[in-house]
């Protein structure tokens, strides 16, 4: 199988968010940076599942600039076999998705994985758009796959519950808690990594159909009220008359 | 022309749908122009889209679209939309929703914003707010593109009726052929999905086993909430992975989030960051949830929760 996933670079989440250039520009000063977990966790450890018993290769592939490249050198120390920078400016999901597509139609995999969102902007845009640009069927947080020759049964997450269904390859697959469980690179992945073959290529045109303006932080809470614990018909009376929820 | 989309799960609309399209008018109004309501396959009563602000409903009925499936529905909305000449289009952020944002952006080219939380403001460039980097921080987009896509972030907005039933006109546009095979459907029945619901009762590692869930099962029911877990409890499979809340989890946006036995880390709170009201229950005043919330109660969960259970009970019983 050939099996493509994609990943970006997200702040750690214990990042302080914070902002510059009168609010328009997201402040990197500072912020450490990971891989999305949903691409790290599940939708490479799952792929690189697959591969190990049916055989194949896993490429990962970002958009971004050449500071990314340690979130895929990571990627490849966990066990991907490749990688694929697109060099460009990831400033809107379906930029993105076009530079992924492109590169997913010349390559022709069998499956697209990504993780159901990204934890910075949390768009869940890009799986649907690579999907929709490929002509393939897309199957949104999924939590389970058992894959049999060419069709997979999938669990994916619905309102409420889940649904199971089969389906053929190709396909584009997001992941959601569940799909597969986190590795931790160990030091022969690391080393082997920073041999395994990265390629940059330029970015295709296309362009930014929308942009942040700008940003703002929510407004603060004002301090918390304490209640009695002994007296709860207090706080049953200040979410009636004063919150006004029940 | 605004075509929204209003979801009829089984037939029926939810309180989402109406929001959709109270959304969907609003943002008519803010463009000057009118909004059309689409149902998809068995919708009951689809009229009373009317009343939320709709002008006219149009209606696909083919049965194929009782299941879903994001490629046939993407094609099927994008078809509708140059079938009524509608540019914008709104969704629910909902699982569906979530599947359809991006292919619905990518077939029609255009600009799209992913659980908005306000409606549109166009003082010469058309912008949408939404949460970032998970509830710490609001985005401030702007599509710049003719053709635009937009997914409403649940309770963001209320329904407002301002009008009546308005006529349902039966639509047709090509349904493509669904590549899925569906096999088997499991949904909680009687409950509201997480990241609809409105009320949300959440307990953490303080609640030290599984077994002990009764109380928050029982206060759950009372005030007719969903329940819902932080990461560890879900990781430990004291409660299902669907009811894990925060970062790496489901991000709620209820009007009242109970907390009981749950630290507040930084992951957790950045899926709960939108709730309105937030109660939390922890016997350790220390604990960085209390910063984060509206009202706290420093106790032991056991002694606490049943006992707001029964005020809950009580103010029940007079209301
Ligand atoms: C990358 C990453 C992503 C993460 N994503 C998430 C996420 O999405 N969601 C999430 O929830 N966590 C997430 N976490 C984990 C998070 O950091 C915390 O570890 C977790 O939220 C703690 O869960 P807890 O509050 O239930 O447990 P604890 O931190 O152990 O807190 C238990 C609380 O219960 C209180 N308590 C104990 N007994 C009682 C009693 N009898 N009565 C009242 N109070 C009592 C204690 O005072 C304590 O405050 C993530 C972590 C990382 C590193």
């Amino acid at each position: 199988m050939k099996l493509l996933v994609c990943v970006s670079k997200t702040p750690e989440t214990t990042a302080k968010i914070s902002f510059s250039g009168d609010n328009t520009q997201f402040n990197e000063a500072g912020v450490n940076f990971i891989m999305n977990p949903y691409d790290e966790w599940y939708a490479l450890v799952r792929a690189l599942e697959l591969k190990e018993k049916a055989g194949g290769s896993v490429t990962i592939i970002n958009v971004g600039p050449k500071a990314n490249d340690t979130v895929i050198r990571k990627g490849l120390a966990i066990g991907a076999d490749n990688a694929v920078r697109i060099d460009a400016a990831p400033k809107s999901s379906l930029f993105v998705a076009k530079q992924i597509a492109a590169h997913a139609k010349a390559e022709g995999y069998d499956m697209v994985f990504l993780g159901k969102e990204t934890i910075d902007y949390n768009g869940s845009e890009v799986g649907g758009m690579v999907a929709e640009l490929l002509d393939q069927p897309y199957v949104s947080f999924a939590t389970g796959m058992e894959v049999n020759g060419t069709t997979a049964t999938v669990t994916r997450e619905i309102e409420g519950g889940e649904e199971v269904a089969d389906i053929d390859t190709p396909f584009v697959l997001s992941a959601s808690k569940g799909l597969a469980e986190q590795r931790i690179p160990n030091m022969r992945g690391i080393m082997m990594a920073k041999r395994k073959p990265l390629k940059v290529v330029p970015a295709i045109d296309a362009v930014d159909l929308a942009v942040i303006a700008g940003y703002e932080l929510p407004p603060a809470k004002s301090a918390v009220k304490l209640i009695d614990p002994e007296n709860m018909d207090e706080l049953v009376r200040l979410l009636h008359e004063e919150a006004k929820v029940i | 022309m605004v075509l929204v989309y209003a979801e009829s799960p089984k037939g029926k609309f939810k309180k989402s749908a109406f929001e959709a399209v109270t959304y969907g008018h609003k943002t008519a109004q803010v463009l000057g122009t009118q909004c059309v309501a689409l149902t998809l396959g068995d919708a009951e009563n689809a009229g009373q889209l009317g009343q939320y602000g709709a002008s006219k409903v149009v209606s696909v009925g083919d049965a194929a679209l009782n299941s879903f499936d994001s490629q046939v529905h993407a094609a099927v909305i994008a078809n509708a939309a140059a079938a009524v000449g509608a540019s914008v289009v709104v969704i629910s952020h909902s699982s569906s929703g979530k599947a359809l944002i991006g292919r619905l952006a990518a077939r029609m080219d255009a600009g799209s914003v992913s659980a908005a939380k306000a409606v549109p403001t166009n003082d010469g460039a058309f912008k949408v707010k939404t949460n970032v980097f998970s509830g710490k921080a609001i985005a401030e987009y702007q599509i710049n593109s003719d053709n635009k896509v937009i997914s409403l972030m649940g309770n963001a907005i209320q329904p407002e009726v301002t009008g009546g039933d308005v006529a349902v006109e039966a639509l047709t546009v090509e349904v493509p052929a669904s590549r899925v095979t569906i096999k088997e459907v499991k949904t909680v029945e009687g409950t509201v999905p997480l990241p609809e619901a409105e009320l949300v009762v959440s307990a953490g590692r303080g609640m030290k086993g599984p077994e002990n869930w009764g109380i928050i099962e029982e206060l759950a029911t009372t005030l007719g909430a969903t329940t819902a877990c932080s990461r560890p409890v879900a990781d430990t499979g004291w409660r299902p992975h669907h009811e894990h809340v925060g970062q790496t989890g489901v991000a709620v946006s209820p009007n009242l989030y109970i907390a009981a036995g749950i630290s507040g880390a930084i992951q957790h709170l950045a899926g709960v960051n939108s709730s309105k009201i937030i109660v939390v229950i922890n016997k350790d005043p220390e604990a960085p949830f209390f910063k984060a919330a509206d009202y706290g109660v420093v106790g032991d969960l056991f002694e606490v929760v049943p006992r707001l259970n029964q005020a809950l009970k009580d103010y029940n019983a007079n209301n």
